[in-house]
């Protein structure tokens, strides 16, 4: 279509006045800040206020000492868990939006965005009024555990030993299960929209087939649905994946300094501990996840187009 | 074969054997929507992702002063006006507020220049560009925050105090410009697919000037896309927290900071107070946007 449609050489005074405000505003604000990172990430403290590049690793080395290994562990599971959780309920999620009349779907959009236009602290702040012992949620789930309970009684299975304990609330609040559950609240909109967009855009004529030629419903998830959704799947894995790793504000506030993940021993060492060579180094190791996740999906795409072109 | 049998095999190959009416007759298989099971999924996802909002917004109105968001103690308006009152929150406030309409105008102006740019030309490199031009959207936030801390110290902008407002909040704006404008680039080249060539053509062969075509033809198609895109970054500039937390001087919060120091401090009905407040705020924003599409569509 029109996208690149004049060579840069025609018109090179038009050219530059769109091209040079943004390279330039991002060499100077983006690119120099990340040069210096990782700069520093290779440096040494000298004196309080300097750093000195000495092309050192032992920022680097740092990282594997056993306290920040398993750090970095417990970031990559939670994250993961938190994914993955994501994936799960989003996938239906999407798939209700993306089959549903043309009427009703910009509401139902709208209904999964509204919370992800909310600040991220006021969201994660209205979690911690749910999460508390006295929360609403555990709260809503001893009601659930009392009518069950009655349930029970009622159809005489009420034996010892089949939920005859009273309910005990569950501890959120510093837990893992509390960060995951934190981290699913503020990211289950941005993986909700590439599934989406993936299953919009699917061919419908292909899930009919599949049911017409004697498929049942769960093998033509299974075989059709879910293959041609699978781009959408890892973008939106991946797009979650990202931002959960680099959590700050959900360990911080949900995991009260008992689940800290990567982000929250950077923090530290900008905020407190003053070892900026060796925050540096740790943003560097989440650039580099992420630079590698990039790359990747860049080949499983590249891979992807490439079976398409030579079938 | 008895004349049953027959007619139960007829039956079940005729349940397996294509046929063109049995599209019709059974529900769409697409009709994922009209699923009971998946329709209460998707309820019970929008009861997650509201439930905890409402409550927040419900208790704010708590008259109970402290853990006031467990017990309900009766309707109370007096934390609106505690916060109202709070001076330190207002000049956080005031300060969000000035950095995100600051921010936006920058960013719908570097996201303008952008989109024109990807959308227009052909360059070397491009691949490259568009790639850069993303960058700052996908990588962690943190990321983001320490290497622009570490860059406005080594410059020297990091203490601000000395100058005067609103100059005082460059350095958190510079960040929030740089985080948002990829977001509006987007957007609005999203909104220059739908553009016809042919009129910017017509323009130009009726001996329109590039200037002129830019002014008169392509920035009257692009303003749905730059509204949206503005929409999006003041939003952007006004939920962050993270990339202005490590960003800001000792002497410059903004409201989400002074909202996270007040958190660590405790847990108040004033915090809930507040936090209603930007949610509000962002709820007017969607609602303008939703009424600006609607009239601009007709």
């Amino acid at each position: 279509m029109a996208e690149g449609r004049q060579a840069a050489a025609r018109r090179p005074l038009v050219f530059a006045a769109f091209a040079l405000p943004t390279l330039g505003w991002l060499l100077a604000f983006f690119l120099v800040p990340l040069g210096i990172i990782w700069l520093y990430s290779v440096g040494e403290n000298v004196s309080l206020t300097r750093v000195e590049t000495t092309w050192t690793l032992s920022n680097y080395a740092r990282i594997l000492e056993p306290e920040i290994l398993e750090l970095a562990l417990r970031s990559l599971r939670i994250a993961a868990l938190a994914t993955l959780v994501c994936l799960v309920i989003g996938f239906p999620m999407a798939l209700v939006i993306a089959t549903a009349s043309p009427a009703a779907k910009p509401w139902l959009l709208l209904a999964i965005m509204l919370p992800f236009w909310t600040n991220l602290l006021i969201r994660t702040y209205a979690l911690l009024n749910i999460l508390g012992t006295r929360g609403r949620l555990n709260e809503a789930l001893g009601w659930l555990h009392a009518r069950l309970q009655g349930t029970l009684e009622l159809l005489g299975l009420d034996h010892p030993g089949l939920m005859s304990e009273p309910f005990r609330p569950f501890t959120f609040l510093g837990t893992e299960t509390g960060v995951v559950f934190g981290i699913v609240y503020v990211s289950l909109p941005f993986a909700i929209l590439p599934l989406y967009s993936a299953l919009e855009r699917m061919d419908k004529s292909l899930l009919e087939a599949s049911l017409d030629l004697g498929a049942g419903q769960l093998t033509t998830f299974r075989r059709v649905l879910l293959p041609l959704a699978m781009p959408g799947v890892v973008t939106a894995a991946i797009i979650t994946f990202i931002p959960a790793l680099g959590q700050f504000l959900t360990p911080d506030l949900l995991g009260r300094g008992q689940v800290d993940m990567i982000a929250n021993v950077i923090e530290r060492q900008f905020k407190g501990a003053n070892d900026w060579p060796y925050g540096s180094a740790i943003s560097m190791i989440l650039l580099y996840a992420t630079f590698i996740l990039l790359a990747l999906r860049a080949f499983a795409d590249a891979r992807r187009s490439a079976a398409r072109d030579a079938r | 074969m008895t004349h049953d049998d027959a007619l139960a095999i007829a039956a079940r190959t005729r349940a397996n054997v294509v046929n063109p009416l049995r599209g019709r007759s059974r529900p769409d298989a697409f009709d994922y929507s009209r699923r009971w099971s998946l329709r209460t999924v998707f309820a019970l996802g929008c009861v997650f992702l509201y439930a905890p909002i409402v409550v927040l917004i419900v208790f704010s109105f708590n008259d109970s002063r402290r853990g006031g968001n467990v017990i309900w103690k009766g309707f109370t308006t007096k934390y609106y006006a505690k916060a109202f009152a709070n001076e330190e929150l207002m000049l956080a406030f005031a300060n969000s507020l000035t950095i995100a309409l600051v921010s936006t105008v920058f960013a719908v102006l570097l996201g303008t220049l952008t989109a024109v740019l990807l959308w227009r030309f052909r360059f070397p490199f491009k691949p490259l560009v568009e790639g850069l031009v993303t960058l700052p959207i996908v990588i962690p936030e943190i990321c983001l925050g320490v290497a622009l801390a570490i860059f406005f110290t080594r410059m020297g902008w990091m203490d601000t105090g000395g100058l005067a407002w609103p100059l005082n909040l460059s350095n958190i704006t510079i960040a929030h410009i740089t985080f948002s404008f990829p977001f509006a680039a987007l957007v609005i080249r999203t909104r220059l697919q739908s553009f016809n060539v042919e009129t910017e053509e017509a323009a130009r062969d009726l001996g329109a000037s590039e200037w002129r075509v830019f002014f008169d033809i392509l920035l009257p198609h692009m303003r749905p896309g730059l509204v949206a895109a503005a929409l999006l970054s003041f939003t952007l500039s006004l939920d962050d927290f993270v990339i202005t937390f490590f960003t800001s001087g000792p002497n410059t919060v903004t409201f989400p900071v002074k909202i996270y120091s007040m958190v660590r401090f405790s847990v108040t009905p004033e915090i809930n107070a507040a936090s209603t407040v930007l949610i509000a705020i962002t709820l007017v924003l969607t609602w303008a946007a939703l009424r600006y599409q609607r009239t601009w569509k007709e």
